[in-house]
């Protein structure tokens, strides 16, 4: 899968994310992974991908401007393929 | 944000660290002659499991995401499950190393069944003599024996940690050959002259035709194989290798010995290094937050004689711990510089002259240290 504005996403259940000056830390219990978040921007999107119904909607209630949206597509593309966040389940 | 400027944010240090190794006891069954914390007979102000487990309560409001566990032998712990269990059972993940001793088959079955754990089963060589000349008699058989245990019980992919020597450069291959051959990933790292290893290194690490010989096989295999980042003083020979080639003592790095003291990193056993206590007051976290070693630490850093080097950038002047030890002064080339900036000074440094490990808990028998292999490159 590739992200998209429709996409529905959230964070893996298996990561935890630390916040550090520089954006965070996120660790995936896992595949014992540890990734880095390099900017707080994207450390708060990842952090309301559960609370909103798709990554469009997010990005607008964390106030990210139009013009970031494609680099911020390409950053959770990224961020799914080293698993930090994946399609939304539904819960079971 | 570019790889370089992550560095530098790892330079001036995180809100806790990423590679945390906390070693319960300074009890060992073996005598290995490289130990980097001169192991043998356990330590009677060793941490209780009541005060280990307020320690676990702490990394866990740090959000620490995992430990390393080491010794001596872990295993030799009574409370060694329980304080597994709990860390797990805490969110923190843990990897401990272990000579395998002590994993039979009942305690593979039971290592097999709990979730976030990894296990580093030490092996320095893949046959016993090369093996049992550096860790001691009978260590190989030791070693295989938990692998066949762990292999049995379905534990999945535990880790084969090997410490680079002169003698067994040559067995890169096969080590990945028998990792390979139990679905286990092989982790590599680099000899550094710390504990009795000090006493052990002027004979034992990488000649510098071999240095280059890793970094060869790294470069081929470096995705597959774990470093611990620890060969990036190899980077000055061109292209990096993966992974964060910095130091991280005390900026993303640290050790929690057996009776609770703080040091720079598990390498630097010296009051020099040292940082605190996690039984002081504010615990570990004022420790890592505020101790005034680790504070300066986070500081930019001289380069000092390897400002003038090319390689700098890529090589960052190596590793703290090796300099120390050899009597090197800090801000200078590694004593494998490969550059070979350091082979006068280090030529001039009277043996025995180096600072001294301030801990040693090796047993009080003197071991007959058996000769070494001849190492083919010889
Ligand atoms: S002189 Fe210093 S920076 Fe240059 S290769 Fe040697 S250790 Fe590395
Ligand atoms: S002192 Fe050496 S072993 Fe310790 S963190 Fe620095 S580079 Fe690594």
């Amino acid at each position: 899968m590739s992200v998209a504005l429709e996409s529905v996403l959230e964070i893996h259940p298996q990561v935890a994310v630390r916040p550090e000056t520089f954006g965070a830390l996120a660790y995936h219990y896992g595949n014992r992974r540890l990734i880095f978040l390099k900017h707080p921007d994207v450390v708060t999107v990842v952090q309301s991908l559960n609370s909103h119904p798709d990554v469009q909607s997010t990005l607008t209630a964390c106030g990210v401007a139009p013009e970031r949206w494609p680099s911020f597509v390409a950053a959770l593309s990224s961020l799914e393929t080293s698993e930090v966040v994946r399609e939304r389940q539904i819960a079971s | 944000m570019s790889a370089k400027s992550l560095v530098d944010e790892m330079k001036r240090g995180l809100d806790a660290p990423i590679c945390l190794t906390w070693e319960l006891t300074y009890a060992c069954n073996l005598q290995c002659v490289h130990c980097l914390s001169s192991s043998g007979q356990r330590d009677e102000r060793e941490l209780s499991t009541d005060e280990a487990k307020k320690i676990l309560d702490d990394l866990r409001d740090l959000q620490v995401f995992y430990i390393n566990i080491g010794g001596g032998e872990p295993m030799v712990r009574r409370d060694f499950f329980e304080l597994l269990e709990y860390s797990v059972a805490n969110g923190i993940g843990v990897k401990f190393s272990t000579n395998g001793a002590f994993i039979d088959e009942e305690k593979a079955r039971r290592l097999a069944a709990m979730d976030y754990l990894d296990i580093q089963i030490s092996l320095d060589g893949v046959d016993a003599a090369t093996n049992d000349a550096v860790r001691g008699e009978g260590s190989y058989d030791m070693a295989i024996r938990a692998m066949e245990n762990l292999k049995a019980a379905n534990f999945g992919q535990f880790k084969i940690s090997v410490v680079v020597t002169r003698h067994n450069v040559s067995q890169l291959d096969q080590f990945k050959a028998l990792a390979d051959h139990y679905g286990a990933q092989l982790r590599i790292t680099r000899l550094r002259p710390a504990g009795r290893g000090a006493d052990t290194w002027h004979e034992l690490h990488p000649t510098n035709a071999q240095q280059r010989e890793i970094y060869n096989w790294l470069l081929k295999h470096g995705e597959n194989v774990l470093t611990g980042d620890s060969f990036f003083h190899l980077n000055a020979l061109g292209e990096s290798l993966p992974g964060l080639n910095m130091c991280g003592a005390g900026r993303v790095v640290c050790l929690i010995d057996p009776i609770g003291d703080v040091y720079a990193c598990p390498f630097v056993i010296h009051d020099e290094f040292k940082a605190g206590n996690v039984r002081d007051e504010g615990g570990f976290a004022k420790v890592w937050k505020q101790s005034d070693l680790f504070v300066s630490l986070r500081e930019p850093q001289s380069a000092g004689a390897c400002a003038s080097c090319g390689a700098f950038d890529a090589c960052q002047g190596g590793c703290m711990a090796a300099k120390f030890f050899t009597g090197l002064p800090l801000d200078g080339p590694d004593p494998e510089c490969v550059g070979g900036d350091a082979d006068e000074a280090l030529s001039i440094i009277s043996r025995g002259s180096e600072p001294k490990p301030s801990m040693d808990h090796s047993k009080p028998v003197t071991l007959t240290r058996k000769k070494l292999p001849v190492s083919a490159s010889h």
